[in-house]
């Protein structure tokens, strides 16, 4: 026998009954219940297996600290996996799911691993997979151990915008002292948010009841939230405060039935933390079996929901906050024995048969409580609630940096006022009994005058319970991850004698419940078996979730393509048109391909018929940053290897910007449109970095009103045309003479149609090239143009898998893909500035020191072979001696034009190897391949001017 | 998440900034008379106090770089300044 439902009583609504199922059986609960109190009604014990021994597990508490009761739920077609029994409100239709069983909870397979836990002891993970086989056994072990399971199918809704809010005061739980809080500061007109993580306010007031001001509670409760929302506040329930961040940032969780759930960032100016205590368990044999439960758990469930946890419930404790639990229960027809482990107590409850100075050592039973052992006598008992004493729920106030101090008298860890920037009032403070709450919460909350008095006023008093070394059985410290008094002493054995070595080695408050009920357990623990007291036993670091949170509702709408949205081309529905295919390249989606079929033999198509006729494509992702004014040589100069202030105006230089550590940063063509007036080309992926580096130069050594840096990137659309046919494709789009004729690397400003157009005769492809620039908004009248002009001349639009063919081979760099972290402008063969330069610039002195003068350096070179494409990535190694990695690939292509593939590699002293062999190393096979110049097409250049 | 203050802007979070170095770093130049140590220095070396901090960041939404001290432990934002000159 176990849980049973009451005739009568409880906040539910027994006329509205809810199916539902669980690992697949049918079950009925009532409206207002959780999917807990629901399971507990209907008698079934066991809820779940454990992580490591798949120990039957049933219900230990009443909300986010529930070590046991995880399940996963399938409501209205979404699945949520490992939540908390205690957390999920009923509804119909719902259906719930054991975790880490197999088949089910009730008869799991694995159940056989129990029998062998003296095989598996703290540190068995670690022992096993340093073992040298361990792969072997890991996918089984992945297998047996681990929580609910995730369907790769499922994509469960996240819709709701995460919310920014602003509070004066910030009140975290609604239980007595955060009522009296928040009460106290809106009447001193303050914007209160008071947040509760349980579906109503009141705390413990809901199921223990009481007098405030002379009237019952709920009368204080409901003018709290009437005097918070008239001063501007909030109430929130069924919200979770999960973390604390810098400057007053907290984040919640707002679950909303039916809504989706959403995610809230709230910046408090003040922050009172009531978070209430949590119910230790007691340590003794097969602390662990379902029918073990949280004696304050036991009241909850038959105050709210009518239910009670057993039939023949045995009580132990040693402070007086059971006795509450234990009178109701035998009010309710239970027929109840408390075992008080103090020889002075307070009256038996009446219909309470009370054994005083009396401990419980053992309870028996193989798949549930059948009895429990008292002082050596047996106990014929169902259910066993226990109350090993309170831990305060401190967690935030520690996340905050708030440190902790033994308070001997409550025996527990209470914070250590004014190190962490919040107040804490009530049974988080150690304050445990409801006058001291409401004095707490009341002083927190700016309250003057006297504080809300409450009928009963006693503080609980508390004798210290611990872990007994001397005692015999498996004890649990943590039921979540399994881990027993047993591995605590081990871990102690084995020298983990620090909280943090401990914690790590046994996974102890390492599980989804961040070991709320068993940190301070394992502490004492600790303490036991080391000798020492819980003070100098120390505390594991806290940190946020406070709480496990689902992903989605963090993300909310931000993911898939929202994640971090590409930005995108202004003519892309024209480019859809002429069929294209996309690709994020460096956070723009750009097209890869034109029209159907294997994307690379179209992109070796395209690049070919670009080579023999034209190509055309959208450049305007291309960063361009101009530098005005009449301190822009200067700053151009400084930023840029190559010296700038030497161009005339009109005419255009290929450069590049190096990092302080003279790494190169960037690439690309600077533009001298005017003496004060310079184009400074970026990469598409590197536009707000070049910005910055020359924002930081001009504002840091330059006279920033005699230049300014302008991002004109999004101004302009650019389409660039390359090959033999390019000047007769143009012409053919109406444009100018004036503009055909350019020289090479010269640029016009003038006009087409009306319109202010830019050219520059600058090539990625080596190809003669004009990239032409409208103002954005043209620029579909002049890609209609060029496509218009596109049949006569049998030229292609191209996209980017073929333009990387293209400029590939050329021997033309990417910057981060052809270069690393260490590449210096010398490396890819521009010594020229470096030894010429006389004047200051971005990364000069870098360029010489001891690193960057070694001989040995990676230099960028083309490779040679046979066969299919080098795999990009694969090292280059000799073909004679020991093997050792002499560079790799950085981009490899069958090129269309050469019929043979080309690659760009950075090899060791690669300028002093040209026509050597290496071996191309990848994958276990070694190919071979001679190191060329980067440019492998053209290199005499003919093909620049048609 | 901390709330940074621009001195342009007002007080933004953090997310908004940029850490660019520590105030009062002079880049050693002319480059021929600098010793590799010295601009390794320059380069590399912190001072990375434990408490007040006097630090250059950007502002990248304007692209202002201003001074910022602030207690690198309490997380505390002592004072803002623009740079010198650049006061708006
Ligand atoms: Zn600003």
């Amino acid at each position: 026998m176990s849980g049973w439902r009451l005739p009568s009583g409880g906040a539910i609504d027994r006329a509205r009954p809810l199916g539902f199922t669980f690992d697949g059986r049918q079950f009925e609960g009532f409206a207002g219940d959780t999917l807990a109190s629901a399971l507990l009604a209907s008698g079934t014990r066991i809820l779940g297996r454990s992580f490591k021994y798949h120990r039957p597990r049933g219900l230990w508490g009443m909300g986010g600290e529930e070590p046991n009761a995880i399940i996963d739920v399938t409501d209205a077609g979404v699945t949520t996996p490992n939540l908390r029994a205690t957390l999920v409100p009923l509804r119909a239709g719902l259906e719930a799911r054991s975790v880490n069983a197999s088949p089910t909870a009730e008869r799991d397979c694995w159940a056989v691993l129990d029998l062998l836990h003296r095989f598996l002891p703290a540190g068995f993970y670690y022992k096993t997979f340093m073992a040298p086989d361990w792969m072997r056994w890991e996918p089984s072990i992945r297998r047996m151990a681990g929580l609910g399971r995730l369907d790769p199918g499922n994509r469960p809704p996240a819709d709701a915008v995460p919310m920014n809010a602003r509070a004066d005061l910030l009140v975290i739980g609604a239980g007595p002292a955060g009522l009296a809080a928040a009460r106290a500061a809106a009447r001193n007109g303050r914007a209160v948010w008071l947040v509760e993580e349980a579906p109503a306010i009141g705390g413990a007031l809901r199921w223990r009841g009481g007098a405030i001001e002379g009237a019952d509670w709920e009368a204080f409760a409901a003018d709290t939230a009437q005097t918070v929302e008239a001063a501007g506040g909030r109430v929130m329930t069924d919200t979770t405060l999960w973390g604390a961040f810098d400057h007053g940032l907290y984040a919640a969780w707002e679950r909303r039935a039916g809504r989706g759930d959403r995610h809230w960032r709230i910046r408090a100016g003040e922050v009172v933390l009531a978070a209430g205590a949590l119910e230790r368990p007691l340590w003794f044999a097969n602390n662990d079996l379902p029918g073990v439960m949280s004696a304050e758990a036991g009241l909850h469930y038959l105050s709210l929901y009518g239910v009670a946890a057993g039939r023949r419930v045995l009580v132990a404790c040693a402070n007086d906050a059971p006795y509450a639990v234990a009178g109701a229960l035998a009010e309710a027809g239970a027929q109840v024995t408390l075992a008080d482990a103090r020889a002075d107590t307070p009256e038996a409850p009446e219909g309470v048969r009370l054994l005083r100075g009396a401990r419980i050592s053992r309870a028996r039973g193989t798949r549930e409580v059948g009895a429990a052992d008292v002082d050596g006598a047996h106990l014929d008992v169902d259910t066993i609630l226990c109350s090993g004493g309170w831990t305060p729920t401190v967690h935030l106030f520690c996340q905050a940096g708030g440190k902790l101090d033994l308070d001997a008298r409550r025996d527990a860890l209470v914070p250590r006022p004014g190190t962490a920037p919040m107040q804490v009032a009530g049974a988080a403070n150690g304050a445990f009994g409801l006058q001291a709450a409401l004095d707490e919460g009341h002083r927190a909350g700016g309250g003057t005058g006297p504080a809300p008095r409450a009928a009963a006023a006693a503080d609980w008093a508390v004798m210290p319970m611990r872990p007994d070394p001397a005692s015999g059985g498996r004890q649990w410290i943590d039921l979540q991850n399994d881990v027993t008094f047993k591995d605590v002493k081990l871990a102690a054995q084995e020298g983990f004698r620090s909280v943090e070595h401990l914690k790590r080695y046994t996974t102890l408050g390492m599980a989804t419940d961040q070991g709320r009920t068993a940190n301070f357990a394992g502490l004492a623990a600790l303490a036991a078996v080391t000798g020492r007291s819980v003070e100098e036993t120390g505390t594991t670091t806290y940190r946020p979730p406070f709480a496990p949170v689902p992903f989605p509702v963090i993300a909310g709408p931000r993911r898939g393509e929202l994640f971090n949205p590409p930005r995108r081309l202004p003519l892309e529905p024209a480019h859809r048109d002429l069929g294209a295919r996309w690709r994020d390249y460096g956070g723009w989606l750009r097209p890869a391909t034109y029209g159907e079929g294997d994307e690379a033999a179209l992109a070796q198509a395209e690049a070919l018929e670009a080579r023999q006729a034209a190509g055309l494509y959208d450049a305007s992702s291309l960063g361009k940053i101009e530098v005005i004014g009449p301190g822009a040589a200067a700053l151009v100069d400084f930023c840029n290897y190559v010296r700038m202030s030497t161009l005339e105006p009109g005419r255009a230089r290929y450069g590049f910007m190096l990092s302080e550590s003279g790494v190169v940063h960037d690439d690309g063509v600077v533009l001298r449109l005017a003496e004060d007036r310079f184009l400074v080309s970026a990469s598409s992926s590197h536009t707000a970095s070049v910005r910055l580096m020359l924002e930081e130069a001009r504002q840091d050594r330059f006279d920033p009103r005699q230049v300014f840096v302008h991002d004109v990137t999004a101004h302009w659309t650019t389409l660039t045309v390359t090959g033999p046919g390019a000047r007769e494709l143009i012409l053919g789009a109406g444009i100018a003479e004036e503009v055909a004729a350019l020289r090479f690397m010269r640029v016009a400003e003038t006009a087409w149609r009306g319109v202010p157009l830019r050219a520059a005769r600058v090539s990625f492809t080596g190809d003669l090239s004009y990239e032409l620039s409208v103002p954005a908004r043209h620029g579909g009248m002049l890609m209609q143009a060029l496509d218009g002009a596109r049949a006569a001349v049998g030229a292609c639009w191209i996209g980017l898998e073929a333009l990387m063919i293209l400029r590939a081979e050329k021997g033309f760099v990417l910057v981060g893909k052809d270069t690393d972290g260490v590449t210096m402008p010398q490396d890819l063969g521009w010594t020229g500035p470096r030894e010429k330069r006389t004047d200051e610039y971005l990364g000069r002195r870098a360029l010489f020191t001891p690193e960057a003068r070694r001989a040995d350096r990676r230099q960028l070179v083309g490779l040679e072979a046979e066969g299919e494409a080098l795999p990009v990535g694969a090292h280059a190694v000799p073909l004679e001696g020991q093997r050792r990695s002499l560079g790799f690939v950085t981009s490899s292509h069958m090129s269309p034009v050469l019929g043979r593939p080309i690659a760009l590699a950075l090899v060791e002293a690669g300028n002093d190897r040209l026509g050597q062999e290496v071996g191309i190393f990848h994958l276990g096979e070694t190919r071979r391949a001679r190191i060329v110049p980067a440019c492998s097409y053209d290199p005499e250049g003919t093909r620049r001017d048609g | 998440m901390q709330i940074f203050t621009c001195p342009f802007c007002g007080p933004r979070e953090e997310t908004e900034f940029h850490f660019g170095a520590e105030a009062g770093k002079a880049r050693p130049e002319p480059a021929p008379e600098i010793s590799d140590a010295a601009w390794a220095d320059y380069l590399y070396m912190n001072e990375a106090p434990r408490g007040r901090a006097r630090e250059i960041w950007v502002h990248l939404t304007c692209g202002e770089f201003f001074v910022m001290e602030r207690d690198t432990v309490t997380r505390e934002v002592l004072t803002v300044a623009a740079l010198p000159g650049r006061e708006a």
